[in-house]
């Protein structure tokens, strides 16, 4: 489903991560790019350089926010001057729709700037939810949460990953940014068939789709950011994009970043599945109700 | 698990195997974490754990080239350590990590004897850097913007993002002479996980000596300089910042001294030129 009302009923195509490093060509070659994904929190700034050269992107290509520290999860209320600045930040940006992840990383205040996974409850997806609603509503835009990589598992968990996931944003009524790399890192880690996770989400919430690569540990996957996908990541969104309509993709490139053409041209790989999807004519997916409200 | 996550980590940087209370901190994560059949709940959370420090030492380690420098690697991380466990970030940007630093130095100087004074002022100034980098600009003051100005009652305003600065040792020099030496790290919150603390480039210059320092810290064109003041200039534009009009500012700059007032109105109205083309001075909110 390309367009549908969790991505703001765009149609981006492939884009990548507006990084520092890439700036200077950016800015100077105007190279061709479907769309740029920037950190949110990068720009929640009243001025300098990075308000700058994001107004400079802006005159040229379109751009989404992708954020990092919203924290769905977390327990506490939402941070009203952190929202006030992303309201602006989308004002200025014209985002069509948001995204964070479905994680926790605060307490009372106190950040821990890392993706924190979640226990798998029926009352964190109603909490989480119910969050997701109120920035919603205070951000007047679509939201779409990511799902993360994960390392660990709760003792308290009570559905699988997938079910927590579906839960929260049936509840919520948002978009999923669908991280394929994620589920294969958290697949590995905690061994489950990353094709039952991609089978078994409402589809047609796919507001967007992250690809990356991640490092192999000899005990886990670490998700690093750090390379080019692996082709089992390339197959896992092969399969994403037969089960949920070709939808916007973002290649998520940050460290050990190599030059703006290295990283375009990975991307761009993903036509090659985009392709094969559409020749394969696979109807949008119907809408479906997953998780059952407890 | 936050309290897990946040216990800072052993010297060979991995996750302390005594809890606070003396139990094994296995028996702590066993509650929380599942192991799996590769990884113990220890090992899962320590993942978490190092993750975490990794990060915010990381953020920091960038932010503060100066601190490093007069410290060294080690004794810088033990400060940054024991900063982040006494003010961890409430911010939810990592931009805003070392902005209680100066602060810390000053209520446990023990992290940085016997160059605490240094280190305070160094902590000032790489927190400078930081506010100047993207503070907000206004637009420019003009002369046009004196038209029908009674000079008596004129205040003039200084942009937000300028940062002036009284210093007791010259480190506007020798954070210039630590960057030069080393490659520019660029700032960067990303949502990807960190593996491991950077490799450390150790870049060791002579200490500055004590000298009253007075800097501006500013930006043209998104790039930050540093530039140094006279004393009286310094003065002359922390009375315009707190208010004052410009009569009264310059009454608290220009000396009570015998030397002609000829001198002093050349160099007035050199400094006044230069801040206007430095863009300094802007227009009231």
């Amino acid at each position: 489903m390309p367009a549908n009302k969790f991505n703001g009923y765009t149609d981006y195509g492939v884009g990548i991560g507006l990084r520092i490093p890439h700036y200077d060509h950016i800015l100077s070659q105007k190279p061709t790019v479907d769309w740029f994904e920037i950190i949110s929190e990068n720009f929640l700034v009243d001025g300098g350089r990075p308000l700058d050269v994001l107004d400079q992107i802006l005159a040229q290509y379109r751009v989404v926010q992708h954020g990092v520290a919203l924290y769905f999860g977390s327990a506490e209320a939402p941070n009203r001057d952190h929202l006030r600045r992303v309201k602006k930040l989308i004002a200025r940006t014209k985002t069509p729709w948001l995204s964070d992840h479905l994680c926790w990383g605060s307490v009372d205040g106190t950040y821990s700037h890392d993706l924190l996974p979640m226990p798998y409850t029926h009352a964190a997806a109603r909490r989480t939810a119910e969050k997701i609603r109120q920035i919603r509503d205070f951000l007047e835009v679509p939201i779409a949460v990511e799902n993360v990589s994960s390392y660990t598992e709760f003792h308290v968990s009570e559905m699988t990953e997938w079910e927590f996931l579906s839960a929260v944003v049936e509840l919520a009524d948002c978009g999923i940014l669908l991280d394929v790399n994620n589920i294969y890192v958290s697949s590995k880690n905690q061994t489950f068939n990353p094709y039952d996770y991609l089978d078994q989400i409402p589809h047609h919430r796919v507001a967007q789709m992250h690809i990356a690569g991640h490092t192999k540990f000899e005990k886990y996957l670490l998700d690093t950011h750090d390379h080019a996908p692996p082709d089992p990541v390339w197959k896992l969104y092969a399969h994403a994009i037969r089960q949920c309509g070709v939808t916007a993709t973002l290649l998520e490139w940050d460290d050990k970043i190599p030059t703006f053409d290295e990283v375009h041209n990975e991307a761009l790989k993903a036509h090659e599945f985009i392709d094969q999807a559409r020749e394969a004519k696979i109807p949008a997916p119907r809408e479906t109700v997953r998780a059952r409200a407890r | 698990m936050w309290r897990v996550v946040s216990r800072p980590l052993t010297g060979t940087h991995r996750m302390q195997r005594t809890w606070s209370d003396g139990r094994p901190t296995s028996a702590i994560t066993a509650q929380i974490a599942k192991a799996n059949d590769r990884l113990t709940s220890f090992e899962r959370l320590e993942i978490y754990n190092r993750m975490y420090w990794f990060r915010v030492l990381d953020s920091l380690y960038d932010d503060c080239p100066g601190l490093r420098g007069v410290l060294g690697d080690r004794k810088f991380m033990r400060l940054a350590e024991a900063y982040l466990v006494k003010y961890p970030s409430r911010s939810f940007t990592l931009r805003n990590l070392p902005s209680r630093l100066a602060k810390f130095i000053r209520e446990e100087p023990q992290f940085t004897h016997p160059h605490t004074a240094l280190c305070l002022d160094l902590a000032h100034f790489e927190w400078a850097r930081v506010e100047v980098f993207d503070t907000a600009a206004r637009p420019l003051f003009t002369v046009d913007d004196l038209l029908d100005a009674d000079p008596a009652k004129l205040r003039l305003n200084l942009q937000p993002y300028l940062q002036l600065l009284q210093l007791d040792y010259p480190v506007d020099d020798y954070v210039l002479e630590v960057k030069k030496r080393e490659a520019e790290l660029l700032r960067g919150d990303a949502s990807n996980a960190p593996s491991e603390l950077r490799s450390s480039v150790t870049v060791r210059l002579a200490r500055p000596r004590p000298a009253r320092t007075f800097v501006a810290v500013h930006r043209m064109a998104g790039t930050i300089y540093f530039k140094r003041l006279d004393p009286a200039a310094y003065k002359i534009l922390t009375a315009i910042r707190a208010g004052k009009t410009l009569e009264q500012a310059l009454s608290v700059g220009v000396p009570r001294a015998k030397q002609p007032r000829a001198d002093w109105a050349a160099k007035i109205q050199g400094w006044f030129a230069n801040w206007m083309e430095l863009g300094w001075f802007c227009r009231a909110e």
